[in-house]
């Protein structure tokens, strides 16, 4: 095998977008049968070189050759002609039509004028089948679990007799149980003799099922290696550029007095009439994380926004430091030692088009000491800003640069330090790290862990297990809007038992209210 | 008994151009294209039957002309329709603003017309010939429902046939499929090799065509000519019938029923002698007013294609 020509070769393709070189001279070749992970950090350039391949982009350098023949890829359609087929992250599904509806699209099968269903139906079922891929075909896509919506991704493309797959960052919203059952069909894929491009920044994963990794760095091949020959602590080195550690300093610390206690907490909101939060009940102490586990969406919205105060509870009752807090409105709650660091940094956390000055203020209690007679006092802001700047390490081009000029991590750190210098009492971080390279992913943890140290209580959502492992005291699952039970990560990663929870079974120890 | 046949009959002489406009409203909003323009295109349409015929008639054709003025009025709605999608899927314009600057355009550009072609005149010349009922053999003689449905204007038989064609086409095809694909999630539709533009280009002229065929309509069965207030307001009826119907051809074709007989009650309640207490006024209320009820009631609970009214920006698939 190792002799073939490859199914797919990349030869010194190079991308500009204006301002940066988003691939740079990358060159990488797929044999057959082999699963080939691509990894990088984001922004690293990984999803820029498959929508290369792929045809959604064209390369401004560079050659692509499959079967050993140079192509030009000039759409979505021309790759699915030469068997190149696509898994994207944000699932391409016609949430209305019906999986056989999605799968055929575009390439319908007819009888006269008609699609002709019953075949659709049929090869569907033939096809799931074979590759062990279990879906109904006649389900609409929108009442199917986020698993199966993959399924049907994975099955468009054999349906479209797809030799080389690729699949763009595929475990990101998948339960553990789900992520095993991929694995597991990414095994099966590879020895049909499929041809498989796995794009992630999970070195677990690629540890457990790639032949091959390549890792990229600020658009340029670092190397290829061979996965039984690396290690986690290697690939990581190779994808950051340095050495990283994977190790918190996590200090023994009694917790002290309840700070945040929720009892019964019911939100409106959920699908078809349920309730998005359904009868929550959580309390954090002083110096203690709690960490939320669960898939997105199951409720973890609804709860953070209850919490500050965006959403009303149609049922129990939130009190901080002891006080009611249920009915008051959001600045009371920030003025009662709320903090929280947003899941989505550009939309919630920092007005982009304003500076980082005006950001460092942006909810701001102390009237008295920025805002006089009616106008804001630029030099006191200023200075304020700065001092943040310095204190956490926050690059830009100044205080009066936007924020949208910010690169994602400098945008997280401006945003802890508006939080954390308010002196918070209860910090509540929705993914804090996402989308972070390696270095600020340190940075965000550092600081949490020293505000625990500090005596914060924080609540710590989280759709990385890993972090959830690392930073917690606590582990609670969510699951359909209710907690599941809970793990204490002393005594280990258990991602079984939380897997389990996630998909919405109780634990048995807790019992809780689930069916 | 015969009453209430010639109440149906009547009532779907004015639901032909709904059927024909919202049917319009349907491909357009399937395909994730807002029309808001459907009054502008309906508008465009009626004055170019008008004139269309008129000068067919002028020239000594006769028989044929409301057929030539029909196609006309289907031109010109194809035309606006043109302009719509250019500036809603090429160039990406807010599809709302689009919408009503076409209304406003049609309206001003015909109005300038008929003054500019009849010397200064408000309205068309009446036409000396339009269509006419036409009973259709064997299934008009059917006691009550051959009076109600089969005794008819040829348009309102074209409406029967369109209705169905329309929901084969959209629910039967492999267009019909893709139609809608690219109105519910434009990005899996392109990630498959469907070209979201071409198909959103046809959702709109299908529309304009349809919505150009209903202005006609009007022209050629109810007005027998052209002026500023023959459309007024069937445009929005017609999204209205849209929405209400839930996007789905035979859902507009009873939405469509449901406001014709609005405007067919004004005269049919004439024949009674109550109605002589009843201000006109507020009879040719009746439509607009329960439109709005409809809306209110309905528009809330109703989800459209998801895509629509967003343009297609392939960099944020």
């Amino acid at each position: 095998m190792e002799q073939s020509v490859p199914v797919v070769e990349l030869a010194g393709i190079t991308k500009r977008f204006p301002g940066i070189v988003a691939n740079d001279d990358i060159s990488l070749d797929l044999r057959k049968g082999e699963i080939h992970a691509l990894l990088g950090e984001n922004g690293a350039g990984k999803s820029t070189l498959m929508s290369i391949l792929f045809g959604l982009y064209q390369p401004d350098e560079g050659e692509i050759r499959v079967n050993g023949k140079a192509v030009k890829i000039d759409g979505a359609g021309k790759a699915i002609e030469l068997g190149i087929g696509m898994v994207h992250q944000h699932f391409k599904l016609v949430q209305p039509f019906t999986v056989a509806e999605n799968i055929v699209l575009g390439v319908e099968p007819v009888r006269g004028l008609s699609i002709h269903l019953k075949q659709a139906n049929e090869k569907v079922r033939e096809l799931s089948a074979r590759y062990g891929l279990k879906v109904d075909p006649l389900v609409k896509v929108q009442d199917i679990s986020v698993g199966m919506q993959q399924r049907v991704e994975i099955l468009k493309t054999l349906y479209r007799g797809a030799e080389i797959l690729i699949f763009d960052e595929p475990t990101a919203v998948l339960t553990v149980q789900e992520i095993q059952e991929l694995m597991q069909i990414l095994r099966q894929l590879a020895g049909e003799g499929k041809s498989i491009i796995l794009i992630t920044h999970k070195l677990k994963e690629i540890m457990e099922v790639s032949d091959r990794v390549t890792i990229i760095r600020r658009g340029k091949v670092v190397g290829t290696v061979r996965t039984a020959e690396t290690s986690e602590s290697q690939l990581a080195e190779m994808m950051v550029g340095r050495r990283v550690s994977f190790d918190v300093n996590k200090e023994k610390r009694e917790p002290g007095p309840v700070v945040l206690e929720v009892e019964n907490l019911t939100v409106a909101g959920g699908e078809r009439g349920t309730h998005a939060v359904d009868g929550v009940s959580l309390r954090i102490r002083e110096g203690e994380i709690l960490g939320l586990a669960g898939v997105d969406g199951n409720g973890q919205h609804e709860l953070v926004e209850a919490l500050a105060g965006l959403r009303p509870a149609i049922g129990g009752r939130i009190a901080l430091n002891g006080a009611d807090v249920t009915r008051l409105p959001t600045k009371a709650r920030i003025e009662a030692g709320l903090a929280s660091i947003p899941e989505d940094r550009q939309k919630h956390g920092l007005v982009l088009d304003f500076t980082l000055s005006e950001n460092m203020v942006l909810g701001s209690t102390e009237r008295r000491r920025f805002f006089g007679g009616g106008f804001l006092k630029d030099k006191e802001i200023d200075a304020y800003a700065k001092k943040l700047v310095a204190d956490f390490d926050v690059r830009s081009a100044g205080v009066h640069s936007r924020a949208r000029s910010l690169s994602g991590g400098n945008q997280q750190k401006a945003i802890i330090a508006r939080e954390l210098e308010r002196h918070p009492k209860l910090i509540v971080a929705v993914q804090p790290t996402r989308g972070l390279d390696i270095g600020a992913i340190e940075f965000v943890h550092e600081r949490l862990l020293q505000a625990r140290s500090e005596g914060k209580a924080i609540l710590l959502i989280s759709y990385e297990l890993d972090e959830l492992y690392k930073l917690s005291d606590r582990i609670q699952v969510i699951s359909g809007g209710r907690i599941m039970g809970e793990v204490d990560p002393e005594l280990g990663e258990d991602d079984d038992k939380i897997g389990l929870m996630m998909a919405g079974q109780a634990s048995n120890d807790q019992g809780g209210g689930a069916a | 008994m015969a009453m209430l046949a010639d109440l149906i009959n009547s009532t779907l002489v004015f639901s032909a151009a709904l059927i024909f406009a919202a049917l319009g409203g349907v491909f357009s909003e399937r395909s994730g294209v807002f029309n808001i323009g459907l009054e502008g295109m309906m508008t465009a349409g009626a004055f170019t039957a008008a004139i269309g015929t008129y000068y067919v008639q002028e020239a000594g054709g006769s028989g044929a002309s409301p057929w030539i003025g029909l196609l006309c009025g289907i031109g010109a709605g194809t035309l606006f329709a043109l302009l719509h999608a250019y500036a809603t899927v090429t160039v990406k314009a807010d599809q709302t603003i689009v919408g009503v600057v076409i209304n406003i355009l049609a309206l001003a550009v015909t109005l300038y017309l008929v003054k500019f072609m009849f010397e200064g005149a408000g309205d068309t010349p009446l036409l000396d010939e339009t269509f006419s009922m036409a009973a259709i053999p064997g299934l008009a003689d059917i006691p009550f429902i051959g009076q109600a449905f089969f005794n008819n204007y040829p348009t309102t038989y074209l409406a029967y046939v369109l209705v169905p064609l329309s929901a084969y086409l959209l629910f039967r095809t492999p267009f019909g499929l893709r139609l809608r694909a690219v109105g519910e999630h434009p990005g899996a539709a392109d990630t498959v090799g469907i070209n979201v533009t071409k198909y959103r280009y046809i959702g709109v002229l299908i529309s304009g065509a349809l919505a150009g065929l209903g202005g006609a309509t009007i022209v050629l069965t109810t007005t027998s000519n052209f002026a500023h207030n023959t459309i007024s307001g069937q445009g929005f009826i017609a999204i209205a019938a849209l929405i209400f119907g839930r996007w789905n051809p035979y859902g507009v074709f009873g939405a469509a029923f449901f406001f014709g007989m609005a405007q067919a009650v004004r005269i049919f309640i004439t024949q009674f002698e109550f109605a002589a207490h009843i201000p006109n006024e507020f009879l040719y209320m009746l439509p607009y007013v329960l439109t709005l009820l409809v809306l209110a009631g309905v528009v809330g609970s109703v989800r459209g294609p998801s895509a629509a009214g967003t343009p297609y920006d392939p960099s944020k698939r």
